[in-house]
């Protein structure tokens, strides 16, 4: 259950096999996602929070802000940050393998489509030109993992940032009132983006894996998508993809985005 | 008394002639938990059946393993225990060459054992008998290991239960890892879904029959 | 002397609301949530199960090691993700808390992970996560001569209060705030205790007493967490 072992070669035979006949162990079709769970606003000092449960997978995401001096090449916009930590506490392969994802690459793919599809309007987070600009901080934490953590991380960040206020903040002092908030929202565009991965397992390609369905993934890739179509890409793991495949994950990623969209909007509100 | 819930350092039962079982400690004139579990008495025997937990083998455990590592004569297997276990060429029922270890079982490979002897040293395993060796086939399973009986139950009849509804053969490692061979995918689906189905309804009384109508309701 | 007006208007020896639950952790062999309000922990347990790095194995008896972590976003200004002394120092303490009823010589070799988390802060956060571990434990199967409780006893200026919140921890006041979070086993021994402030030895008699009768009524609701779960798989 709990195991340090990886899915065992005849089980893996098996989960090929059932594929190549278009199914998964669990019942769902290769293109479909386990039930999704969003619960907003579970942690109260945070600006904005959202705890994503995906099948048993479960994740926790924050956003926290602050103000800065902005950089210098973008003196009139804030700043977005994007970390992320497997804990120990939701699987003992974090701490003794054999290890799966690193935690800076779920932070950088979740950077990604956040930053690329500009959702976050970076401009409208400048308070003065050249000296003070807000910082959003999404911190990612992974409580349970049955797989995917890397498109429930997703999905919480921008649960979060939906539902997030902006703190208070006090013009003369230039300081933020930690503790205290506004109703104002974050900046966000309409241009909502939804990081979907899909995975490769022999010549099928998969989405929402469980951690059985993980383990044997050979290729995977992310694909940041927006209504308008793609704003970034990512390809991980050892494998090599052909072009149908990768031509066949484009063809699914429209109705997918739609699908899935239609699966969290009611958490949004 | 019997099959209360009990936490660690609560008094289960007072009386001279009761006698502390596993999971338990005596004190003074009473019995005290020192495990979380259900309580149960045979005898004026008292002992905890725990809930939760990792696998605490055993000797004479029918387990299912995966081989982490070869050396020089043997298997080391890892059974899901803070021990590994060690299965040596000696307990395998054919001649194996020293040199060939690899060829009878490779890293990575699971095999079906029985811990034949347990000491300081470690988790003895043999696959002399009939039914036990390397899998090759099928589909493995886990489950928490406390639940394993329920899953075998009395004298075998819910395992049997299963294996008659879905014609799979069915193996069940003390570990909690669970051995299915069946004609089909489905059929072997079907047996897992019913293994899971009993392991989260473990306190159901009458669960046989409740496992009896759950094959109805799939047909 | 006049009784001080609690921030949130609670009875000086008014706990804060408490949730308790174990199970929350699929993967994890025994896991927990604990609550005083709006601060909340989750401890979940991985072991017995082999000590790495070997050199640090005891061949003479298993290990109890507990780590605290505080998320970034659990407190009102973000807190810098990883370890830092503060949450090493939580750490170390809580092992502490833990190992006089933690029955682990027969496990030789052996390791009983303990990992605490607080989502939400809003003081006594390290006694929120020494009655989640503890929880997560007895859930995880592992053998215990009982279970601690632990809770923060307050001396706000002159007056005693039990379970601090933030605010409390703050007071300015008077003498200020005097912060004793404390643990005691079921039967009534002290595990863990730490004090900073200023206090005369006679009210400190009155605090520990205090923090007895705050952790008896904790203790129940831990037990009565762990044997719900029982009842939710009938």
């Amino acid at each position: 259950m709990n195991s340090t072992q990886t899915t065992p070669k005849v089980t893996e035979e098996k989960i090929k096999k059932y594929l190549n006949q278009g199914k998964r162990f669990d019942g769902r079709k290769p293109e479909e996602f386990r039930e999704i769970i969003i619960e907003t606003g579970v942690s109260k000092n945070a600006e904005g929070s959202a705890r994503v449960k995906i099948g048993k997978t479960d994740v926790l995401v924050g956003v926290k802000m602050d103000v800065a001096t902005p950089y210098a090449d973008s003196s009139n916009k804030g700043n977005i940050s994007v970390g992320a930590e497997l804990l120990p506490t939701s699987s003992p392969r974090v701490e003794n393998g054999p290890p799966k994802f690193n935690s800076i690459e779920i932070a950088r793919v979740v950077d990604r489509g956040i930053r690329e599809s500009k959702f976050i309007d970076l401009e409208k987070l400048c308070i003065k030109e050249g000296e003070k600009v807000w910082n959003v901080y999404i911190d990612i934490y992974s409580l349970n993992d049955d797989g995917n953590v890397l498109d429930a991380a997703g999905i919480g960040a921008i649960a979060a940032l939906k539902t997030a206020r902006m703190p208070k903040y006090n013009e003369e002092t230039g300081k933020v009132l930690f503790g205290e908030w506004t109703n104002e929202k974050v900046p966000l565009s309409k241009n909502m983006p939804l990081s979907i991965t899909f995975y490769k397992i022999g010549d099928k390609i998969i989405v929402d894996p469980t951690l059985e369905e993980e383990d044997i993934i050979e290729a995977r890739v992310t694909l940041g998508l927006t209504k308008e179509g793609v704003s970034s890409m990512q390809k991980g793991e050892k494998e090599s993809l052909t072009i149908e495949e990768l031509n066949g994950i484009l063809d699914l990623s429209e109705n997918l985005f739609s699908e899935v969209f239609k699966k969290i909007e009611k958490y949004l509100k | 008394m019997d099959r209360k819930a009990i936490t660690p350092g609560e008094l289960i039962i007072e009386g001279e002639d009761y006698l502390p079982g596993e999971g338990t400690e005596k004190r003074g004139k009473g019995i005290y938990a020192q495990k979380f579990g259900l309580v149960e008495e045979t005898n004026k025997l008292i002992r905890i059946i725990p809930l939760s937990g990792t696998y605490q083998p055993r000797r004479g455990n029918v387990v299912i393993g995966k081989v982490e590592n070869i050396n020089f004569n043997g298997w080391i297997i890892d059974i899901g225990a803070p021990e590994n276990g060690f299965l040596s060429l000696m307990e395998v029922p054919r001649y194996v060459n020293k040199d060939a270890l690899e060829e009878v079982m490779e890293i990575g490979d699971m095999v079906v054992a029985k811990i034949w002897n347990m000491n300081k040293r470690g988790i003895d395993l043999s696959i002399k008998s009939r039914g036990f060796g390397k899998i090759d086939e099928g589909m493995i399973i886990r489950i928490n290991p406390n639940k394993v009986p329920r899953v075998i139950g009395k004298e075998g009849s819910m395992v049997s239960l299963i294996k008659d509804e879905t014609g799979c053969n069915i193996t069940v490692g003390q570990n909690g890892v669970i051995w299915i061979q069946g004609d089909t995918i489905e059929k072997e689906l079907l047996a897992k879904e019913a293994i899971m189905f009993i392991t989260e309804n473990c306190f159901v009384s009458g669960l046989t029959e409740e496992v009896k109508k759950w094959f109805e309701n799939k047909k | 002397m006049t009784t001080i007006k609690r921030p949130d208007g609670r009875k000086f020896d008014e706990l804060r609301k408490i949730e308790a639950k174990v199970g929350i952790i699929p993967n994890a062999d025994g896991s927990a949530m604990f609550s005083f309000g709006d601060t909340i922990a989750i401890a979940a347990v991985y072991g017995p199960k082999k000590m790495h790095p070997q050199h640090m194995q005891n061949p003479e008896k298993g290990t109890l090691r507990c780590t605290y972590n505080m998320l970034s976003f659990s407190v009102t200004e973000r807190a810098r993700p990883g370890q830092n002394r503060r949450s090493q120092e939580i750490g170390k303490v809580t092992e502490w808390a833990l190992s006089p009823i933690v029955l682990i010589d027969k496990y030789p070799n052996n390791v009983v992970d303990v990992h605490i988390n607080i989502i939400q802060a809003n003081a006594s956060t390290r006694c929120a996560g020494i009655n989640a571990a503890a929880m997560a434990l007895a859930h995880a199967g592992i053998p215990m001569k009982g279970m601690v409780s632990s809770v923060s006893i307050g001396k706000l200026d002159k007056q005693l209060v039990v379970d601090l919140c933030k605010k409390e921890e703050d007071w300015e006041e008077g003498e200020g705030a005097t912060d004793i979070p404390i643990t005691f086993t079921n039967e009534g021994e002290i595990t863990h205790m730490q004090l900073d402030g200023k206090i005369t030895q006679k009210q400190l008699k009155e605090a520990i007493e205090l923090g007895r009768k705050a952790c008896k009524e904790i203790y129940e609701i831990q037990k009565k967490a762990l044997k719900d779960a029982v009842d939710e798989e009938k």
